[in-house]
């Protein structure tokens, strides 16, 4: 699908200008100015479903996958579902993976980006999903 | 080390699908516990049956349909969506009252499927008929076309969706039969209400099993189905109209 | 008769810059009241879940059959080799492009999810007859756009005629298929017959011409090019026959209507007691859009071009009103859920729909119609698509000097 591709494309694109950036800095550690990128918090659990590499650059692909496959068959395991990543990514706080410091929103909008999923789907943690792990609340930034 | 919910989860499907050696074996003794991994078949037909003559003055399926699919209004009757309403039929000539439920009919031949642009509407293999929203251009060509007015077009923002349901604005949405229970192997909420609160008048099966309650029913009396000049074979049959 | 000439407008008046600018405020006003749909949702327009489909609808269906219309001036002149017609089909072409871009922007523009647009080119339901007027619309373009080539590009007239008898199959295929998205809706009494694709194709020859002569007329008085009797006439007696045949069409359509016994209510409704779509229907589509035109194009009256284009305007306006009575009051009249039994609900079964358009909508619809001439005014001044005269001597393939 041509819109999830420009999307695709849009991240690689943005990633790429961050490698640029990071490998055209002088070499002297002393002196590397702080690395561009979004804050992304990471609340809950060990890892993620995949390996974080790979969902980085691949999520919308495993999302999209899923949604024909639940939509069009009813498969409907959790492991790669929209609802399990907000479940797992949403702020404590806010329940939700969008607002100011959300999950998906920072990335997104650092990357300009636009999310279609939330003019459906709930951004908010269902409050009868049961804790995948203990709250660790560190936030980490993207290593480009 | 404790296992994860996903990984137990993933270990259990994996598990299942291990012993799930001869699909087709399996699912004919476990109806309805189909694993969370396996596509739906046409092997299945979920249907339902409304016995109007036990349907009265009571709207517990309107009422748990709405509740669990979470369709709110915004007090604009005429832009908001129901997803299944009661309608009174009155006969023209004896004036004689009666009372139903309609939801989308799930048809066999749906006229939505037939007409949508995109193919967002759509028929699972088990004869739900739902809106890929994903795909949905918002037209309003199936509203155009269904006999039975079961689509709504979300005419507002929509906030606070359910997990399970998602809406949102400028899409059309109707009844999903529940699907997101069905596919777990429960009931649909209509159902589910009308028979702990309401009449007992709504049944909710296999068509395609002859040993399922709504097959037996059905097999055991009259039934109709709405606008049956159509010839749509609904999988939603009425008796007592 | 001399080969004809063609050559741009000169486009420097105050004249032509008033006219785009006001076209271009239209096209403004449409574009924010789009906005303005598409922020709030379409609860904040006329349209309903039970009028599904509304003024915009109106006059996206009225320009996409007119556009198909007004590619039949160049028909006669390629197909049916007519060379009186011949000057004219340049402007014809133009004219279909202009008027099928104007109807496909306000069906898009209205759509629930307008920003999806690539879904409907990547996905296809080969089933739905949108899914092939997509294909028709897009083709339409193109094979127009191929014909206007071979008619303009001196070393392509041979292919002229090939391309025009392809570009007419075509237009006629495209009006079946707009005539079937309603035709083919089994659910409502209004539609579900086959005499709508024919019944289309033939309206569009109507509203077509009357647009068409509206902007002949117009363009070649503005840009001080003299327009014979000849040319004048045949297109006025024309345009009185596709009017007197819409006519018959909508007869025959009634009169089926009201010998079926199933679909008397709905014959009812919209011939007496249908309110405003009766009112639209006798006053708007019958007397105003072709009983008066009728009678100015086939009487004296019609040899005064004031009146020729005041028919052509209310011949226009009766189209307008035809397309609210078919698409509005087709769905505001209620569906039969179980016959012989009245239904009422919370979800208006059983009552006829209210309807009013908002604003917007309105805006939008206008607006269409906005940029086909706004097309067509800038088109006339970068290409030679007008003659340089139709003045009897130019254009009368038996002018006789007398």
């Amino acid at each position: 699908m041509i819109r999830k591709r420009k999307s695709c494309l849009a991240i690689v694109v943005a990633l790429l200008t961050v490698v640029g950036f990071a490998s055209s800095a002088p070499a002297s550690e002393a002196k590397k100015p702080e690395r561009i990128g979004p804050t992304v918090k990471i609340h809950r659990g060990e890892k993620c479903v995949e390996d974080t590499e790979f969902m980085r650059r691949n999520h919308m692909k495993v999302i999209l996958h899923q949604r024909d496959e639940t939509m069009h068959q009813g498969i409907r395991t959790t492991k790669h579902s929209l609802k399990n990543c907000v479940d797992c990514h949403a702020d404590p706080k806010t329940n939700s993976v969008l607002d100011q410091e959300g999950f998906c929103s920072s990335c997104h909008e650092f990357a300009s980006v636009k999310i279609d999923c939330f003019s459906c789907h709930t951004d908010k943690r269902d409050k009868n999903a049961v804790a995948v792990a203990p709250f660790k609340g560190v936030a980490k930034r993207v290593q480009p | 080390m404790s296992l994860s919910r996903r990984e137990f989860i993933g270990i259990g499907g994996a598990a299942v699908a291990g012993m799930a050696l001869a699909p087709g074996l399996r699912l004919v003794e476990l109806a309805q516990a189909r694993s969370p991994d396996e596509a739906v078949t046409s092997l299945q037909r979920w249907g339902l049956l409304v016995d109007i003559g036990k349907c009265h003055d009571c709207d517990a399926c309107v009422t748990a349909c709405h509740e669990e699919n979470g369709v709110t209004g915004h007090g604009r009757p005429a832009t908001d969506p129901q997803w299944i309403r009661k309608v009174t039929l009155k006969d023209k000539q004896s004036g004689y009252v009666q009372t139903l439920p309609v939801m989308c009919q799930h048809c066999e031949e749906p006229p939505c499927v037939d007409v949508c642009p995109t193919g967002a509407s759509f028929k699972r293999a088990d004869g739900i008929v739902l809106v890929d929203k994903h795909i949905c251009i918002g037209c309003r060509y199936c509203m155009m076309a269904c006999p039975y007015k079961a689509r709504s077009f979300v005419h507002e923002d929509t906030t606070d969706q359910k997990p399970q349901v998602p809406r949102g604005k400028g899409t059309v949405e109707s009844c999903t039969l529940c699907v997101h229970r069905v596919d777990v192997g429960k009931i649909p909420a209509c159902v589910k209400a009308c028979n702990k609160d309401g009449n007992k008048a709504m049944v909710f099966g296999d068509l395609k099993d002859p040993n399922s309650d709504i097959r037996k029913q059905l097999a055991a009396g009259v039934s109709t189905q709405l606008r049956p000049d159509l010839n749509l074979n609904t999988g939603v049959r009425y008796r007592g109209i | 008769m001399a080969q004809a000439h063609f050559d741009t407008i000169e486009g420097r008046s105050l004249g032509f810059y008033a006219l785009l600018g006001i076209l271009g405020a239209f096209l403004l006003a449409a574009g924010l009241a789009a906005l303005y749909m598409e922020h709030n949702g379409h609860w904040v327009t006329g349209m309903s879940n039970q009028i599904v489909w509304g003024t915009p609808h109106v006059f996206a269906v009225f320009l996409i059959v007119a556009a198909s219309g007004a590619l039949n001036v160049a028909s006669i002149a390629s197909v049916f080799g007519r060379q009186l017609y011949k000057p004219l089909a340049r402007l014809s072409g133009l004219l279909a492009i202009a008027l099928l871009t104007g109807g496909l922007i306000v069906l898009v523009l209205d759509l629930g999810r307008p920003d999806r647009l690539i879904e409907a080119m990547t996905y296809y339901n080969f089933k739905s007859i949108f899914a092939w007027n997509i294909f028709l619309y897009i083709g339409f373009f193109a094979v127009v756009a191929v014909y206007l080539w071979m008619m303009m590009e001196r070393r392509m007239n041979d292919y002229t005629r090939p391309a025009g008898i392809f570009a007419f199959l075509w237009r006629l295929t495209l009006t079946t298929g707009t005539g079937s998205i309603f035709g083919f809706l089994v659910a409502r009494d209004a539609y579900d017959t086959a005499v709508l694709a024919p019944m289309f194709i033939i309206m569009s020859f109507s509203y077509g011409l009357a647009i068409f002569m509206v902007v002949l007329l117009a363009a070649m008085r503005w840009s001080g090019r003299e327009l014979g009797d000849v040319v004048f006439g045949r297109l006025r007696n024309l345009l009185g026959v596709f009017v007197a045949a819409v006519l018959y069409f909508v007869t025959v359509y009634h009169l089926t209507n009201l010998y079926i016994t199933q679909r008397h209510g709905i014959e009812g409704f919209i011939l007496l007691h249908g309110g405003q779509f009766t009112q639209m229907f006798w006053i708007g589509q019958i007397i105003l859009g072709s009983v008066i035109p009728l009678v100015i194009l086939f009487s004296r009256l019609g040899q005064s071009r004031a009146m020729v284009m005041l028919a052509s305007l209310l011949v226009i306006l009766g189209g307008v009103a035809q397309m609210y009575v078919t698409i509005i009051g087709g769905q505001a009249y209620p569906m039969p859920l179980v016959p012989g039994k009245e239904a009422s609900s919370s979800f208006f079964d059983g009552v006829v729909a209210s309807y009013a358009p908002s604003l917007p909508e309105a805006i939008l619809g206008i607006g269409g119609i906005a940029l086909a001439l706004a097309m067509v005014v800038v088109a006339l001044k970068i290409l030679p698509f007008l003659p340089n005269s139709l003045a009897d001597a130019d254009a009368d393939p038996h002018y006789k000097a007398t």
